[in-house]
């Protein structure tokens, strides 16, 4: 049996509010010193530098899952992760498609660059991917959950963009894997929020600057090897614990 | 002032929650985040917003909500519509904007 801490919620710096230092490979170098097994890339409704941030990663050990933090219809972030690069592409030409013509003004918005795993700029995502995609909470579930993605909502207990606070309820009948919180430790968070009881609590850190890569990390204790399904059901059967606060604190 | 009034006069689209229109309305409500509604709403107000989750209707349920009243002429899903219907929630619809539907609501219920 094997622990894996975790970081699955991290942002390159194609997030346009994410540092331009979340180049690939100063991302997979802070993973190490954290002490990460595996992270997760999840930029806004992109899947564009997932791929480099694996390459990046290739040889060092830690494993790097695919992900995009999708922005539904209600403004609430959904870290959405698949098995791989490819198939998180697939689901980002969906999201293209829903989301606004608009394009990103990097004056008040940021860039958002396309790198390679050297860290090497070969482009800039033109459209404004800091918006809604034009499709409901529901169905974004549904949909990734029908491609084989797994689906947790991102920072639940802050009041903007995370469900709890603009939902106020989880909805019924949903497959998400897991709540993700971004401020408070699961204890708390079920004193403030009882609505989340019964639900697997991870944390992430939506690291997006490097000094926050694995300040929040959930230790997977997995019984195969790392993909999606062995992750979910370390997550189903709470095998997995969490870890708040400075990377000193849990070396 | 009952809501069949405001619906007449505000040119509302009656979605769902027909029999329940003889309800009294005391006041409004604007906002597109369900848990500040949660917070705020007051039985009775009417609800203005741009949110079209099922959540809306629950959480209008809990608060005693006279009614939805979804601005800005979005999508309402249909089984958002029929579970309203089934509880007895009205909810409304206009193309107008919330800014706009407010002050003609704030304005009709504060008529002399």
């Amino acid at each position: 049996m094997t622990f894996y801490r975790a970081d699955l919620h991290i942002h390159t710096a194609l997030s346009p509010c994410a540092g331009e230092e979340m180049t690939p490979p100063r991302i997979v170098a802070a993973a190490i010193m954290a002490g990460l097994q595996l992270i997760a890339v999840t930029d806004h409704n992109s899947a564009g530098n997932i791929a480099a941030v694996q390459e990046a990663a290739r040889g060092t050990g830690l494993i790097v899952l695919a992900g995009l933090e999708v922005q539904t219809r209600e403004d609430v972030h959904l870290v959405c992760l698949f098995n791989s690069a490819a198939e998180a592409l697939e689901w980002q030409s969906i999201v293209y498609q829903r989301l606004p013509a608009e394009e990103n003004r990097e004056e008040y918005f940021g860039c958002q660059l396309l790198l390679d795993a050297a860290g090497r700029e070969i482009g800039r995502e033109k459209r404004l991917l800091l918006t809604s995609v034009d499709m409901g909470l529901e169905e974004v579930v549904r949909e990734v959950s029908g491609r084989g993605g797994v689906c947790i909502p991102a920072h639940v207990d802050r009041p903007s963009y995370g469900l709890l606070g603009h939902l106020g309820l989880i909805p019924e009948g949903l497959p998400f894997a897991a709540m993700e919180l971004g401020l408070l430790y699961p204890d708390e968070a079920l004193k403030q929020f009882p609505t989340l009881a019964g639900w697997p609590l991870t944390v992430a850190s939506d690291a997006h600057y490097l000094k926050d890569i694995g300040r929040r990390v959930t230790i997977f204790d997995f019984v195969e090897e790392i993909n999606l399904k062995s992750l979910h059901q370390s997550l189903r059967r709470q095998q997995f614990k969490v870890v708040v606060g400075q990377r000193d604190n849990f070396r | 002032m009952r809501l069949r009034e405001i619906v007449e006069r505000l040119h509302l689209q009656v979605l769902a929650g027909e029999k329940a229109l003889d309800r009294e309305v005391i006041g409004g409500y604007c906002s597109d985040l369900i848990s500040d509604f949660m917070a705020n709403g007051t039985p009775g107000c009417l609800w203005l917003t741009l949110q079209t989750h099922m959540n809306v209707v629950a959480v209008a349920l809990l608060t005693g909500a006279a009614g939805v009243v979804f601005t800005g002429g979005r999508g309402i899903p249909p089984e958002v519509c029929r579970k309203a219907e089934a509880e007895g929630l009205p909810l409304l619809q206009t193309p107008h904007s919330t800014f706009e539907m407010a002050g003609r609501l704030y304005q009709l219920l504060n008529e002399k």
